[in-house]
């Protein structure tokens, strides 16, 4: 049997890191130039590696499905980055940071690699104030500062509400220039298909360009995974409509195990669903909840006006269940006491599916200018969705799928279970546990990108300095190449009568119902079921249009559509699985008498791994246990 | 809502192309104009007829993949937004819209609405980024900036890279584009090394790419979704003349 190894290096937790690459082993300069290495996905993680690598002076391809890597949707990360800086002498410190995200993952991430992550927060700062990015200062001319949920100091640094596309684009330039220097290729349009596995080492991908329909063979000593999260699965979602699963789902069927695919965040704050023909949902920043109070009326029902309602007949009910935290609670406690409300009859608007953000009382106390500076952007992009004023109203907010914490296990190097594939960035799953605390997706891209993979990929790599370069011509290509053109013409071939999209918006609805907020172990063997229902009747009712060999956005979709099958069942067995409630993983039958989550440390402190056993046959189930030595555990409380 | 629409339809980058009609019933005030054409594809698909190609990804005005020509302006008659934050609600029923693809040399059409727009890439690698490598920099404080200097960089900073001002510049101008880039950079310190090398190689860039001058008219700060501000252009200008002049 397969024995997960997380390979964590020996020593004090504060030393591990150094103690890593110290010792190390490294691939001279001259033979990096002979390695060539495959990034799938440039967002924040994925063009941070790859100019990273490429200024190392190894050879980068990068794929994206997007036009330009400067579109992909870690430029729509809103709120901000967190960083152990400590400039508000708040008392925060690598440690606090660590332990933040160990506390507000639920106990259920990996302590090396989070500290990890707390330790080099610094030197992502460092390395985009240097890129760049016109980070919020304050009239000193010095870095400015906000809080976010589920912390008590002011660590996050922002540029208004665009941090991800600032930041984003500080790394999409570096990639540019790479791109300038010949080091690093560009591949646009390009949707990864398959993986390609020689002899246990991943050796390079199937490809189709999106644009003529080829599919294409490309070769390289390492492949990076830097695809995103799988969010989408829920149909609608904040995430850009083409974002998918299916690099993830490729490499987990040739062998990388995926880890806790149920550990998926569901965003307090998105502007609700508006009508039926919505393709997404739209996220308003957590940040918003440093000045917004949330609120629904006492009474049930309540159809007056927001304004029109009292102080003494509303309740802010964050504030009141949470009182240490109030509205700053973190993303999936927000989320349930939003779904409790409103499940109790008490939300607003026209569905009563949403609640109040109000910042009457913060502009009321620091005017409206004040708030303008830190919101403007998200403020006047709520008016161009809605049609309403925040500044006059409150916000109408709702949860909607935003983030998986999930995605493809890996080791303290970030290599999945395959040798020579790496997954960074919200496409692994190591640094969040169960619940992904605010601004912390940036830091972790980022850090994966510029500062960890450029190191571990080395220790790999020096192993295959003798291997020549890779041969499209192998048999494996051969073998991958057919079986992924044989997967798209079976897709045109089916030739039904119902569209792509509305197997998805049901796909979407199931997940939502059944594996969303909430949980229970007869909703989620329905769901079982009825995805099983939904597959079969997938492949054999769907309607794809076009031909194989052309621009054909409808079939691109569909390849995606039947993968997002395949991992709603997998994300649906991992929560069953998973017998207690924690974090974003809220199991009804596993909860205090006041409706807070019950963990279940003694059976479930370990990161479930599932390993692909073929398309008939039911994943198996491989367990890394979790020991914290450096925190105490806790009950996560937030009251 | 019935619309009418005439969307441009092109089956290849050599096709000549032309204009097709299509009658839309059962549109909804409520839908963006994006999932208007979604709802249009729809049908087209059911009926067993080729959809309409077109890009779009975020969704929420913010990755600049999803720019139309709408009624022959970037993004529709609202101002300030990108084609994917246009609601159905400013059109009315019976209302026929025109829908095109962003013209200009540089971005050559691929099919129907979708063009290509890598000349935008070839602009930044050609100097829009800071050289440091990872690893190489100094503590992110050591280096105070005057708050509105700051804010002026985040202003510039903010270019999603839709291509609306070169749509909407008779002369297919990239000047908007580049200055945004070459300004955000050249008023932050950590920029100011390599200023005057950035402002010779992107406006050379520019010209080769086949993009056409600034002859002033504004267009593109009218049409900009993000409200990006002719005053980089200035600023582009008056590096241009610093690092070739002085």
């Amino acid at each position: 049997m397969y024995k997960l190894d997380s390979k964590i290096p020996d020593g004090p937790l504060a030393e591990k890191w150094t103690r890593y690459k110290a010792t190390c082993k490294l691939v001279s300069p001259a033979n990096k130039k002979k390695l060539d290495i495959i990034v799938v996905g440039a967002g924040a993680a994925g063009a941070a590696a790859a100019a990273s690598m490429a200024e190392l002076g190894y050879n980068v391809k990068v794929f994206v499905y997007q036009d330009s890597s400067r579109r992909a949707h870690s430029i729509a990360s809103q709120g901000g980055i967190n960083a152990t800086k400590n400039y508000k002498n708040d008392g925060d410190s690598d440690y606090r940071l660590f332990y933040d995200m160990i506390k507000g993952g639920d106990f259920r991430a990996r302590e090396a690699n989070v500290y990890r992550l707390a330790e080099i927060s610094n030197n992502v700062i460092d390395q985009f104030v240097a890129q760049g990015v016109p980070f919020a200062r304050e009239y000193s001319g010095y870095l400015s500062n906000r809080s976010f949920g589920g912390v008590q100091v002011s660590r996050t640094f922002y540029a208004q509400g665009q941090t991800g596309q600032q930041c984003t684009l500080a790394a999409y330039q570096a990639l540019m220039r790479q791109i300038k220097a010949g080091k690093a290729e560009m591949y646009p349009r390009r949707f990864v298909l398959d993986l390609i596995v020689i002899d246990g080492k991943a050796r390079g991908i199937i490809a189709r360009n999106l644009v003529t329909g080829e599919i294409e063979r490309h070769a390289a000593h390492a492949v990076v995974l830097a695809t995103g999260g799988f969010g989408t699965v829920y149909y609608l979602s904040t995430l850009a409509i083409n974002s998918n699963g299916s690099a993830a789902m490729a490499a987990y069927r040739k062998g990388a195990f995926m880890a806790n695919p149920s550990m998926a965040q569901i965003h307090p704050t998105s502007i609700p669903v508006l009508n039926d023909y919505q393709a997404k949902l739209t996220l308003m920043s957590e940040s918003l909840r440093n000045d917004g109070r949330v609120w629904v009326p006492k009474n049930k029902g309540d159809k007056r006006k927001p304004n029109d309602i009292p102080e003494e007949e509303r309740d802010y009910y964050l504030e009141r269940r949470y009182p240490a935290f109030g509205n700053l609670v973190p993303r999936d406690v927000a989320s349930r006491a939003a779904k409790e409300r409103c499940d109790a009859g008490y939300g607003v608007g026209s569905t009563g599916l949403s609640v109040y953000l109000d910042f009457r009382d913060a502009i009321k106390a620091q005017g409206k200018q004040a708030i303008a500076a830190k919101y403007g952007n998200l403020f006047d992009l709520y008016t161009k969705i809605t049609g309403m004023d925040p500044y006059t109203e409150p916000m109408r907010i709702y949860p909607a799928s935003h983030y998986t914490m999930g995605g493809l296990w890996v080791d303290y190097h970030l290599m999945t279970t395959i040798p020579g594939l790496y997954a960074i960035g919200e496409a692994n799953f190591s640094d969040h546990g169960a619940n992904r605390l605010g601004a912390s997706s940036l830091l972790q891209c980022a850090g994966d990108g510029y500062f960890i993979l450029p190191v571990t990929i080395g220790d790999y790599l020096s192993s295959e300095i003798k291997t020549p370069k890779i041969p499209v011509d192998d048999p494996a290509f051969d073998k991958a190449e057919k079986e992924a053109a044989d997967k798209l013409k079976k897709l045109l071939s089916v030739n039904g009568s119902q569209t792509v999209t509305s197997f998805h918006k049901r796909l979407g609805h199931i997940m939502w119902q059944y594996s969303g907020m909430v949980r229970n172990e007869e909703g989620l063997n329905k769901a079982l079921k009825e995805v099983k229902e939904l597959r079969d009747e997938f492949w054999n009712d769907v309607k794809v249009p076009g031909k194989i060999d052309e621009y054909n956005h409808e079939l691109e979709k569909a390849f995606r559509v039947a993968d997002f099958f395949d991992l709603a069942e997998l994300i649906i067995t991992d929560a069953l699985q998973r017998k207690e409630s924690c974090g974003a993983h809220f199991r009804e039958e596993y909860q205090t008498e006041e409706g807070e989550p019950m963990r279940n440390d003694e059976e479930y402190m370990y990161v479930a791994a599932w390993e692909y056993t073929g398309d008939h046959s039911p994943p198996k189930l491989h367990k890394e246990p979790l020991s914290f030595e450096n925190v105490k555990v806790t009950k996560r409380s937030y009251k | 809502m019935k619309i009418t629409l005439d969307i441009w339809r092109q089956k290849s980058p050599n096709d000549k192309g032309k204009f097709v009609r299509y009658e839309l019933e059962g549109v909804s005030r409520e839908m963006t104009f994006l999932e208007m054409l979604d709802y249009l594809n729809d049908k087209l698909i059911k009926e067993g007829k080729d959809p309409v190609a077109f890009d779009s990804d975020c969704r929420e005005g913010i990755c600049g993949t999803c720019g139309l020509f709408i009624n022959g302006r970037p993004n529709g008659p609202v101002k300030g937004i990108t084609t994917c934050q246009l609601n159905m609600s400013v059109f009315k029923d019976g209302d026929t819209i025109t829908v095109e693809p962003f013209r200009a040399k540089a971005f050559p059409v691929i099919k129907d609405l979708i063009i290509d727009r890598s000349s935008f890439d070839q602009l930044i690698q050609s100097g829009g980024f800071i050289s440091v490598n990872t690893g190489a920099a100094p503590e992110a404080n050591s280096i105070p900036i005057k708050k509105e200097i700051a804010e002026r960089a985040f202003d510039a900073g903010i270019c999603i890279g839709c291509g609306s001002c070169v749509a909407a510049c008779k002369n297919a101008s990239a000047m908007l584009f580049v200055s945004a880039k070459i300004s955000q950079l050249a008023l932050l310190p950590q920029g100011q090394v390599e200023a005057k090398e950035r402002v010779r190689t992107m406006v050379r860039e520019m010209d080769r790419l086949g993009f056409g001058n600034c002859t002033n008219t504004g267009a593109c700060e009218a049409e900009c979704p993000k409200e990006i501000s002719l005053w980089n252009i200035a600023k582009m200008n008056r590096e241009y003349y610093k690092a070739t002049l002085g």
